[in-house]
């Protein structure tokens, strides 16, 4: 026996409500935020993420009231973020019940935030969430929902993230985010490879035989998927059972 | 019952104590040293930096209830850095003395696997305990460490394996403890913190 791969939701959330996009645009709503974690618990979930992707300033006490909502439901692992800049707002994510803490654009802007959070709450309540796009010989970071371009390569600055105090990696591919056609198994290899903390793969998902790839091919720690599990394309028991009969280790719910 | 979580600044705090009130148990935090003293049965939960639980005792003056209240039996239950903290030491924090009631250090888990130790993972049994009781074999718990406490000590009642052996589950007499999160760890994780309130009963 060994550690399991885990299966993870994400809930990106408007504040109060579930979202959905294509390429980080075009968003529809998805549901409830806390009907969803509920289920998702029951379900065999190994963890649950929650993003506020507008992330605008007037919106937050919105958001931390959805993640101490969320948190009511779970006995399972709670990550929060989206627009976090500052140690006073990741603060307030952890007390609202957040386990850890995402971090993206503001890591990139000021590293040294990532060590200020692991001081305070330890590497492994920092997640270093890096949203990266195919350019040639190599994949660039990008920031601001993906919407702006960085000189930054995925594999320097997940290292670098890495020695400044994250304790996981949350990789997601613009290019295959909503297109359901599968993980970027090269993009989540390298970066496996190329640091010494877990690494979530994210973006692309939809059949079984995705995250069987992903954990074999792209070695990555864990998947996370949003549409697939809240439109119940994919039951998270049914695709823990695939990957059991494949060989993959995870947590099969009783 | 009711349980008396030491609250020392941890994040886990407030869903320890949520799990426990799921469970009809009434809990009170407090980092009050007179309330500490007079506590029936003791939650030390635990995540982040060493040091940081450490200096957080001293600050609070704790160290003393909490060794009193061991020694006189009370159920006790450490969670993750709370159990850590049982030991005498820690490389997390190699200057800061740590509560000393087992013998050993705290040391890194090798870096030949992918560290903190993040997710699910088994238990292996190594002695019938009451905290592990109804648990059926295989059962996965949910960890977030990077520093663990030795294999070998005659406390341990499971132990579990990333890059080595380690300390995942302590019970002797009314002291327990766990390196995992059961306040995290689903249903499997709920059965525990079941089995200590039958201890403390």
């Amino acid at each position: 026996m060994s550690l399991a791969h885990r299966i993870i939701p994400c809930l990106d959330t408007d504040g109060a409500r579930v979202v959905k996009g294509i390429h980080f645009e075009g968003l529809r709503d998805a549901g409830n935020p806390v009907e969803l974690a509920a289920r998702y618990n029951a379900e065999g979930a190994d963890e649950l993420v929650v993003l506020d992707i507008a992330a605008a300033r007037d919106n937050r006490p919105t958001f931390l009231e959805t993640i101490r909502r969320v948190a009511e439901q779970l006995a399972i692992p709670l990550t929060a973020g989206g627009g976090i800049r500052s140690l006073e707002e990741a603060r307030a994510v952890v007390r609202a019940g957040a386990d850890k803490v995402t971090i993206n654009t503001a890591a990139v802007e000021r590293p040294a935030l990532l060590t200020e959070l692991s001081a305070e709450f330890g590497a492994q309540a920092v997640v270093l969430a890096i949203d990266a796009t195919r350019e040639a010989d190599h994949w660039q970071v990008r920031v601001r929902g993906g919407r702006e371009a960085t000189s930054l390569s995925a594999e320097g600055w997940a290292q670098r993230g890495v020695e400044m105090g994250a304790g996981e990696i949350l990789l997601t591919s613009v290019d295959r985010d909503g297109t359901q056609s599968g993980f970027d198994l090269d993009l989540t290899a390298a970066i496996s490879k190329a640091v010494s903390v877990p690494v979530i793969a994210s973006g692309g998902a939809k059949l079984p035989s995705h995250f069987l790839d992903v954990f074999t091919r792209g070695a990555a720690d864990a998947a996370l998927a949003a549409s697939i599990f809240h439109d119940q394309v994919q039951s998270i028991r049914a695709l823990k059972e695939f990957l059991h009969a494949n060989h993959v280790e995870v947590r099969l719910p009783c | 019952m009711k349980v008396t979580l030491i609250d020392y600044g941890a994040g886990n705090v407030p869903s320890v104590e949520r799990a426990f009130r799921r469970l009809g148990a009434e809990a009170e935090t407090t980092n009050s040293r007179g309330k500490i003293a007079e506590a029936r049965c003791l939650v030390l939960p635990g995540v982040g930096h060493c040091a940081a639980l450490i200096h957080s005792l001293d600050k609070h003056s704790l160290r003393q209830p909490i060794l009193q209240a061991v020694q006189r039996s009370i159920p006790f239950l450490g969670i993750c850095l709370g159990l850590q903290a049982l030991y005498e030491s820690s490389k997390e924090a190699p200057d800061l003395p740590g509560l000393g009631i087992f013998p050993g250090e705290v040391t890194r888990l090798p870096d030949t696997v992918k560290l903190p130790h993040m997710g699910w993972n088994t238990l292996q049994i190594i002695h019938p305990s009451r905290l592990l009781d109804s648990i059926a074999p295989g059962s996965y718990f949910y960890f977030a460490h990077s520093f663990a406490a030795p294999a070998a000590g005659p406390e341990n009642v499971a132990v579990c394996e990333h890059g080595r052996e380690f300390a995942a589950v302590i019970e002797r007499g009314n002291l327990c403890a766990v390196q995992f999160h059961p306040e995290k760890s689903g249903a499997a994780g709920a059965q525990v913190l079941q089995n200590f309130l039958k201890v403390a009963a």
